[in-house]
């Protein structure tokens, strides 16, 4: 953290540090977003469009059973994972580029 | 299967339950003193406590009993419900989570004043936090009143509601959020091992969970059936094996065959195959659409990520939140197949006496097979459901009182008021929100708790999800848009659930009466156009499908209509939302606005 505050034309306060940090977060959770989309908006249709397939016995359970009341969650807990891993990465990119960004622009 | 008396450990199990969260709320009360501990428990609180917190706080008497019953009551498409409820988590995760908390403020209304400086729009706010947690306290009471009446038979419903009411009600005006915080962290491992348990020795005793499932596949030969487990015959109430397993059952096509009742006998199959799938899918969608960002847009919900001492706390929080509340998950459904099974009578009985005891009831099989074990298993899930619908609504209760207390009261009425009066104020406040939540719970006996949940979220989708997302991600949004789009979202949401949890009501006693009077029931007016207009009953039942994407796009056209508006230092908030703590943003734009006078 620095000890004053930064003068508000350094690269912090940029609108290329600001556009480009936003678009970066937004693609990561867009990306993992749309793995989960996946399953939200393709287990309905694998219903609709394909019954027999859909309703196959596996041990018991129908095929849509068992992927809808049990698989999903860990399903999910992997793309948190995932998730969580690159955002953190990102935000310490974020800062070793600020970092940079500044000396920059002083030098 | 009813009990002619109550039985002891029954009892004893949910007297411990209340009085361990009532001591714990008194202790509490003598540590917590200033009026931060009040409403965000000092914002220190550990990654691990948090969580638990947040998912017992979650896990709520829908999550509890709802889904049990409603799998029971509706079979696949009620999966849709616990797998949404935890899967809410990762949008909020991916999209909310992290900015909300860079941001840093004690409530939703806050985050609506700071990003747009507008006390307005903060007054919005506060109303829908009240809004949608009177509507999401109704199922918690019905989850109580049913408890109750199933620990002492013969006890009317609305006791029920009243002494569990007034038991949180005193336990929140007395701790304030910090002994909330440490109740809701024990009650969710109560409510684990509550639904846990019992589940496991029921499957000992059963057969497997894939094998009970396998009982309603109409496919299956009946040689090829397990050998030692034989279910009960199902009464004429009951959805057949085929309809229940499968996709697009009952739930969901609820409004087309209603729909397809009216027409003459030989019109019904014809118009049955040309609307039921499509209609379903639809449904499916919509109400996919309103759990998932409903989870992001519960006010109680948000409010607990300012308890994290940072954003990368706030991160680790909700992966562990996701895996408890995933883990939980998976049991509900199965006390639904076992309920399907094994208490089938349950199907002919309605209101608190319906499907929705499942959970309590099964363990009593095990009883009647084992004496005392079936007793304290019982006991057991007494006590997870004091657990689940204890947690959230004490939860609900301190956000919306917080809302009254330091929003309308703190600073709408009384700014220059002192600490001091403002803490008096919470409590008044918590006993005023108390009192109007018992009123509304002992009004919605005939409702699914698990529906009633659904459409809470339905609302929160349609107003705060848009509001903050939007907020979040795009830098053009003005006050005006905001608001506009929250609100048209919000009320149009509001307006459809309403009027279809009124006809449903009206339909359940007005087919009660009938049955009575021997006569045939007629439909009143709303019934009827609802009948005649199927998809619009649906789209009315689970409005997020049209509701999400209206507020959004109003909110884009107000914004952009009123571009002149957008806060002149929106650049800054963006990077205060946006940049990683380290870089100290936060604390140059409290000062800033220190020094403009804020």
């Amino acid at each position: 953290m620095p000890d004053q505050s930064p003068a508000p034309n350094d690269f912090i306060h940029s609108e290329e540090f600001l556009h480009g940090l936003m678009r970066r977060q937004l693609r990561l959770s867009i990306g993992c977003a749309s793995a989960f989309l996946l399953v939200l908006v393709g287990l309905p249709l694998a219903n609709y469009f394909a019954p027999e397939f859909m309703s196959q016995p596996v041990g018991g359970f129908t095929l849509t059973w068992l992927l809808l009341g049990v698989l999903v969650f860990p399903f999910v807990w992997i793309i948190a994972r995932v998730f969580i891993t690159r955002s953190m990465a990102l935000e310490e990119a974020e800062v070793a580029l600020a970092a940079v960004g500044n000396e920059q622009r002083q030098g | 299967m009813t009990l002619a008396s109550f039985d002891p450990w029954i009892l004893a199990f949910s007297a411990i339950t209340v009085a361990v969260t009532i001591w714990m709320g008194f202790r509490s009360a003598k540590s917590s003193k200033s009026a931060s501990d009040f409403f965000v428990a000092g914002r220190s609180v550990s990654v691990g406590w948090n969580a638990s917190a947040i998912s017992g706080e979650y896990l709520s008497a829908a999550s509890f009993m709802g889904v049990a019953g409603m799998v029971m009551l509706s079979g696949y498409d009620a999966l849709w419900y616990p797998v949404c409820y935890a899967c809410g988590y990762l949008f909020l995760l991916l999209f909310i989570a992290g900015p909300l908390r860079r941001f840093g403020a004690y409530t939703i209304p806050d985050f609506a004043e700071g990003r747009y400086d507008s006390p307005v729009f903060r007054k919005i706010a506060v109303c829908f936090v009240l809004f949608i947690g009177f509507f999401y306290t109704m199922p918690q009471m019905k989850g109580a009143g049913t408890t109750l009446m199933y620990i002492f038979p013969g006890l009317p419903y609305w006791v029920g509601v009243l002494v569990v009411g007034l038991v949180i009600t005193l336990n929140v005006a007395l701790g304030g959020m910090k002994g909330i915080t440490l109740v809701q962290a024990v009650q969710y491992w109560v409510k684990m091992f509550a639904i846990s348990v019992p589940v496991f020795v029921l499957l000992s005793v059963y057969g497997g969970y894939g094998k009970n499932l396998s009982l309603n596949q109409v496919s299956a030969a009946p040689g090829a059936l397990v050998e030692s487990v034989e279910r009960v015959a199902l009464p004429e109430k009951a959805p057949r094996d085929g309809i229940w397993l499968a996709p697009f059952g009952p739930l969901t096509t609820k409004a087309v065959k209603s729909a397809s009742e009216a027409l003459p006998a030989e019109q019904r199959a014809g118009y049955l195959a040309e609307h039921q799938k499509p209609y379903s899918l639809l449904y499916t969608f919509s109400l996919i659409v309103a759990l998932v960002c409903g989870t992001a847009g519960l006010p109680h919900i948000l409010v607990r990520f300012y308890t994290n001492p940072d954003g990368v706390a706030a991160k680790k929080t909700t992966m562990w939140v996701m895996i408890l509340i995933g883990v939980f998950y998976v049991f509900p459904p199965i006390f639904g197949v076992l309920g399907r099974n094994f208490l089938p009578e349950l199907y002919a009985a309605t209101g608190s006496k319906g499907p929705d005891k499942v959970v309590l009831e099964l363990p009593t099989l095990i009883r009647a097979k084992y004496g005392v074990l079936g007793s304290i298993l019982s006991g057991i899930t007494c006590a997870g459901a004091f657990a689940a619908f204890m947690s959230t609504f004490s939860g609900l209760l301190v956000s919306m009182t917080g809302a009254l207390a330091h929003d309308v009261y703190g600073r709408m009425l009384r700014p220059q008021s002192t600490a001091e009066e403002r803490m008096r104020m919470f409590k008044w406040c918590a006993v005023l929100v108390g009192g109007v939540a018992v009123l509304l719970g002992s009004q919605v006996e005939q409702l699914d708790i698990n529906f009633m949940v659904g459409q809470a979220f339905a609302i929160a989708a349609a107003s705060y999800f848009p509001l903050l997302f939007m907020s979040v991600w795009w830098r053009g949004m003005t006050m005006a848009g905001a608001a506009t789009g929250m609100l048209s979202g919000g009320i149009l949401a509001l307006g459809c659930v309403t009027l279809t949890s009124i006809s449903d009501i009206l339909a359940k006693t007005g087919k009660a009466a009938a049955t009575v009077s021997g006569g045939t029931w007629q439909p009143d007016a709303l019934n009827h156009f609802w009948i005649q207009h199927p998809l619009l009953r649906i789209l009315a039942e689970q409005p997020a499908l049209w509701a999400v994407p209206l507020a959004i796009g109003l909110m884009v056209v107000v914004s952009k209509a009123t571009r002149a508006s957008v806060p002149g230092d929106i650049r800054m908030k963006m990077l205060v939302l946006h940049a990683p703590e380290k870089l100290g943003l936060k604390q140059e734009y409290i000062q800033e606005h220190q020094g403009a006078g804020h």
